[in-house]
């Protein structure tokens, strides 16, 4: 085992998967020269080269479409998003080609391609620059999403990516970028679609992904000391959903509270929360509850653009309510 | 116009060149009589009037190494790659023996076993994909080309010019083919575009570009002949402006009241057919006789996938959720 970086996981994961198949290439807005804007890929083009290590124009349109045709032409891809809120001009190759390739060519056609780079919150940002945008791509059915929060998660989930025949987005965080644990040495895989229970308890499950994971990790500790056990369940893939892990979860506790950073609308978040009310209900004690962002762009003004996000006392007291001891 | 340029060309080719113009000319006007008999629904964007562009191009890349990918108006490459008219009827029909088994219909026509990659409904959307099958053809040292064809409303899109720089940032072996038939869906060129001539972009990406002919099949084939063995030589992208006409409105829910019926006559009468017609009855390479009976045969050909398309089962509910994944 190795304590490293969420970013040196995925590295690891870009080389090992680079080395083991000539057609994986790597492309993005300075993901070459300059190392990467937040360092993932450092090291990459010197020990690729330009051929399979690739700096691109800010055209996410034009790269990202470029990447699906390469996709559908038998490479594998990794594009690089600096972050997500430029991605936003990318959708179309995204929900229109990537996603609808097999379809429309009546399984003609595998468009093996992984989109990746940070989003949600950060911090300073304002409205266009710190947004937790999942909610868009999660909805898209030809998509997989996958949303780590660990190094180990990280790592295990590019790779099985990587090797998917699918498009599969996978959301990294710029604030969890540097956020250390423990990755073995040799090879290994997380596979797609399966939940991780990230800590044991009986009495709340705490459902989870991304970045947020670690606010409830930091929560259920804090409900230990008032004598309430959390479990906390990681979801780590999104699409598609572990929902056996949530139901198995939820119908041992009796209470279930869902933490998304994105908006309520429409969301992850609002979705497994209906999960859990149609599937569970005869097991529930209380009805569900959702920590989410506010319905609001996000502030510049550090105070209130804390106040907008999920934290640690929205989620306990969430967990009081579900457990009648507020 | 080369009056004499049939000379140069032995028999069978030129009767090749008017078998499959022919052919989609046939198949196109069945289309539209299923369309009125409501066989085929949704967007039906006919090709009459433009089959030189499709046919001449394809006529000069070689399939077994080279792509070929489309916008919606896609039924005369399907038929001009070698796609099977009874197939590519079927999928108008949304019929499981459809191309794409009745789930991606006239705008998603695909045959991978012919390089033939869609068939995309997105103005302008199919030119970063093309730009990345050549890329992967690069990446890979086939000397493949990829042929990509759009109409002039794609031309404002920033999905072509960001394929255009990328493609010659990186050396893609890539032909950018306008289909400018003048006309983006209801208006008019020369209402949304600061210049008429198309191919005068290419300098801005410094790449060469043309101005052909796109009513005259033979003067497409040997553009096309020159610019792809330069793309294959050089591994650079070019662009053609390729000027067309096509006959019926946007779609089939179109009646063209923005264009007179002298325009129509007008381009009528370089109809790509009579006029190669005219140039071999001129060079002793087809008699009245043989013309008849080539039209009666590919007249046969249309009415047979019509008959195919009618007997062939409706896909099974089941199948909703196939080729969504791989």
């Amino acid at each position: 085992m190795a304590d490293i970086a969420i970013r040196d996981a995925l590295r690891q994961a870009l080389e090992e998967e680079m080395n083991r198949d000539e057609r994986v290439f790597i492309m993005g807005e300075e993901v070459g020269e300059y190392n990467g804007a937040y360092k993932v890929t450092r090291g990459l083009l010197d020990t690729f080269g330009p051929r399979r290590v690739l700096d691109t124009p800010i055209a996410e349109l034009g790269f990202t479409g470029l990447g699906v045709g390469a996709a559908i032409a038998g490479l594998r891809p990794v594009v690089e998003w600096m972050t997500f809120n430029f991605a936003l001009l990318a959708l179309d190759q995204v929900i229109n080609n990537a996603a609808k390739m097999r379809h429309m060519s009546g399984g003609q056609l595998s468009c093996p391609i992984v989109f990746r780079g940070p989003n949600g919150p950060a911090e300073f940002l304002s409205s266009q620059h710190s947004q937790a945008l999942q909610s868009l791509l999660v909805h898209v059915p030809g998509l997989k999403v996958v949303a780590p929060a660990t190094p180990y998660d990280a790592k295990g989930l590019l790779k099985s990516a990587i090797r998917d025949d699918n498009p599969v987005v996978m959301l990294e965080s710029e604030m969890a970028y540097a956020w250390t644990g423990d990755v073995p040495e040799g090879e290994y895989l997380v596979p797609i679609g399966k939940a991780d229970v990230k800590r044991e308890g009986k009495d709340v499950t705490l459902i989870v992904h991304s970045k947020p994971l670690r606010l409830a990790l930091e929560a259920a500790e804090q409900l230990a000391a008032m004598d309430i056990d959390a479990e906390v369940v990681d979801l780590r893939s999104l699409r598609p959903l572990d929902e056996e892990t949530i139901y198995r979860s939820v119908r041992k506790t009796n209470r279930a509270v869902v933490i998304d950073e994105a908006w309520p609308m429409a969301s992850v978040g609002s979705h497994v929360a209906w999960l859990i009310s149609h599937n569970c209900f005869d097991e529930l004690d209380a009805q569900v509850e959702l920590v989410c962002s506010e319905d609001v762009p996000m502030p510049y003004n550090h105070t209130l653009e804390l106040a907008v996000q999920p934290s640690v006392e929205k989620v306990i007291r969430a967990v009081r309510k579900v457990c009648y001891t507020e | 116009m080369a009056g004499t340029k049939a000379k140069q060309y032995d028999k069978t080719f030129l009767l090749d060149l008017l078998t499959d113009m022919l052919k989609i000319r046939r198949f196109e006007e069945k289309a539209a009589q299923m369309y009125g008999l409501k066989k085929i629904g949704g967007f039906c964007h006919l090709y009459n009037g433009q089959e030189a562009v499709a046919v001449g191009s394809v006529a000069a890349v070689d399939l077994k190494r080279d792509h070929v990918l489309t916008s919606y108006r896609d039924h005369g490459h399907a038929l001009a790659v070698g796609m099977d008219p009874n197939v590519v009827m079927a999928e108008l029909f949304g019929k499981l023996t459809g191309c794409s088994r009745g789930k991606g219909g006239s705008m998603h026509l695909f045959d991978v076993e012919r390089n033939f990659l869609g068939g995309n409904g997105i103005v302008g959307a199919q030119i970063p994909i093309a730009t990345g099958v050549a890329f992967a053809s690069k990446y890979r040292g086939t000397g493949g080309v990829a042929l990509c064809f759009f109409g002039d409303g794609a031309i404002h899109q920033g999905a072509f010019h960001e394929s255009l720089n990328l493609a010659a940032v990186w050396g893609l072996p890539v032909i950018y083919l306008v289909e400018n038939n003048h006309f983006g869906m209801g208006t008019a060129v020369k209402r949304v575009s600061s210049v008429e001539d198309f191919s005068v972009k290419a300098a801005g990406y410094d790449i060469p570009g043309r101005a052909v002919n796109g009513m005259d099949v033979l003067t497409v084939y040997e553009e096309l002949s020159e610019v792809v063995e330069q793309a294959r030589t050089d591994s650079r992208p070019c662009l053609l402006d390729v000027k067309t006409y096509r006959y019926k409105g946007h779609s089939m829910s179109d009646p063209a009241k923005y264009r007179t019926r002298q325009e129509l006559e007008k381009y009528k009468e370089q109809d790509p057919i009579l006029l190669l017609k005219a140039r071999m009855l001129e060079n002793g390479h087809l008699t009245e006789q043989e013309f008849k009976k080539l039209d009666d045969e590919m007249k046969h050909v249309a009415q047979a996938a019509v008959e195919f398309a009618e007997q062939s089962a409706e896909p099974p509910l089941e199948s909703i959720y196939e080729d969504v994944y791989t």
